[in-house]
């Protein structure tokens, strides 16, 4: 058993060093393989402007659900008054960053890992290696590059739809008053809390795509070949990035509360 | 046998004593030869002889166990000369391994952008000289989904050729085609071959097409080599394994022959 079990260490750690060194290899390599521009323009039109519509309807239900459930469990209490600062907290220190990097997750970095693994099932990243070009730097640097800023942009739009949700099922379909919601909403929200919003949205942005990535890429080293390597990375991309965000959430709120 | 066929001048790629094992299994023994410039060798034997992984050790698409591969005398674990052979070299892979979101025209600019290989305003006309060459012209801006397997072939060539290189390697050219392609793509090889003055190693089954266009063939058989010399040595000699060698292809031959047209037997 504490074979086994230090078997399975050691091979975490193994894939954790490939891993951090595929990473760092994406970033340092960004360039190789030219027309970065055009490869980041993509990454920004595929990571953000093709992840607004669900962001969007995501945010919209959460901001109406908090709305909801904020006002049915302050009006116990009297304090219905709080209810703009329950909903913009909820969604600007937790909700938000980590709901819409789960959402960016399941379209942009699903779509990435299977890009990824078909190439490599294709040859098509042995092509790329062979004309001199590095693979990583090419295919994914851009896309590492890309998600430092698409995930924090489409975070605060996240914010903005959720709090918007909360008013429209809070004082619109509800009878709470507007100007206290919106009061409390500017009262409540401080500098501190942007900044720690923004800050996770962009390491969840790198855990993500560099996961979601790395699956893709080394799709062939799953013991599987084809198709079912690609499912495979598709599926150990999204759950190992989901596992990632909350983790990394944990850890950012206890350091930085 | 092995029939090593030295000549003065240094050989552009050298093989000494490679080795290679997947697990347990030897795929490559100790596999030495040389390629000199401007000559065309064509790798052969019988499937599962390591004739693909061979040609991917030599590239360092795979890591190889023992052994040391030079190019232009240069051994290739030293990064200088590793860039040196991809910036000389060029890949058709077996299934081609086209770009599948890109058009027939941007998958033959991708090498010349990649390396940024000479003067940016004259990629579009080498792209269009090339795609020209191998009659593609009029597939420009089709998906390689879209395109024939005659088609995708010749485009992997002209992907491999745009950028003018000094070394082609070919991995099963006419793999999965029917044999009039295959004469196609192997009289397209010894056209461009000529043309162009490349030096090219050729990894086939085809015994008879790989004669004719080939001035050196290397059999493997097992992991090691059988045979290394000229093209017209390996088609006359005599050894008692090269000849059953021959004789199986042929007999393979008449066999499919007979099938395809009964009534001739």
């Amino acid at each position: 058993m504490s074979e086994y079990l230090g078997k399975l260490t050691l091979q975490g750690v193994s894939a954790l060093g490939r891993w951090a060194v595929f990473s760092v290899r994406a970033l340092r390599e960004v360039r190789s393989g030219q027309a970065l521009g055009t490869r980041l323009v993509r990454a920004l039109f595929e990571q953000g402007v093709r992840c607004v519509p669900v962001i969007a309807v995501v945010a919209a239900f959460t901001g109406m659900v908090l709305g909801l459930q904020g006002h049915y469990v302050l009006s116990r209490f009297g304090a219905t008054g709080m209810l703009g600062t329950l909903v913009s907290l909820s969604l600007c220190r937790e909700l938000g960053p980590v709901l819409a990097a789960l959402m960016i997750a399941g379209q942009a970095g699903t779509a990435l890992s299977a890009e990824l693994g078909i190439q490599r099932s294709t040859e098509q990243i042995d092509a790329i290696e062979l004309m001199d070009v590095s693979p990583e730097g090419f295919l994914v640097g851009a896309r590492l590059v890309g998600a430092f800023f698409v995930f924090p942009v489409l975070t605060a739009f996240f914010v903005l739809i959720g709090v918007a949700g909360g008013w429209l099922s809070g004082c619109v379909l509800m009878p709470h008053d507007s100007n206290s919601y919106w009061g409390a909403v500017h009262e409540a929200i401080r500098g501190k809390d942007i900044r720690e919003c923004l800050l996770k949205a962009a390491v969840f942005g790198f855990l993500t795509t560099a996961l979601c990535a790395y699956q893709g890429f080394y799709a062939h080293r799953s013991g599987e070949a084809g198709a079912r390597a690609v499912g495979l990375a598709t599926v150990r991309g999204i759950v190992l990035s989901s596992i990632a965000i909350l983790a990394a959430d944990y850890l950012i709120t206890a350091v930085l509360l | 046998m092995t029939t090593s066929d030295a000549t003065s001048a240094a050989p552009l790629l050298e093989i000494r004593h490679l080795r290679k094992a997947f697990g347990t299994r030897a795929v490559l023994g100790d596999v030495s030869f040389q390629v000199q410039p401007g000559a065309v060798l064509s790798v052969l034997g019988r499937s599962g002889t390591g004739k693909s992984v061979l040609l991917k050790c030599v590239v360092g698409l795979l890591e190889h166990d023992g052994g040391e591969v030079l190019f232009r005398g240069q051994s290739l674990e030293n990064p200088a000369a590793r860039k040196a052979l991809r910036q000389a070299s060029s890949y058709v892979f077996q299934q081609n391994a086209l770009f599948d979101s890109a058009t027939v025209f941007e998958n033959v600019l991708m090498p010349l952008r990649a390396r940024g290989e000479g003067e940016r305003e004259l990629w579009p006309q080498r792209v269009r000289d090339v795609l020209h060459r191998l009659e593609l012209e009029d597939a420009t801006d089709r998906y390689p989904a879209e395109l024939s397997g005659g088609m995708q072939k010749r485009l992997a060539v002209a992907r491999a050729l745009v950028t003018e290189p000094e070394l082609v390697f070919f991995d099963e050219p006419t793999a999965g085609l029917d044999p009039l392609r295959r004469n196609a793509v192997f009289s397209l090889i010894a056209r461009l071959q000529r043309e162009r003055r490349f030096t090219a190693v050729l990894v086939t089954h085809d015994v008879q097409e790989a004669l004719v266009v080939s001035s050196h063939v290397l059999w493997l058989d097992s992991g090691t080599v059988q045979f290394d010399g000229m093209a017209a040595l390996f088609a006359t000699a005599q050894e008692p394994a090269l000849r059953e060698f021959r004789d199986n292809i042929e007999a393979l031959r008449e066999s499919l022959r007979s099938v395809a047209n009964p009534t001739s037997t």
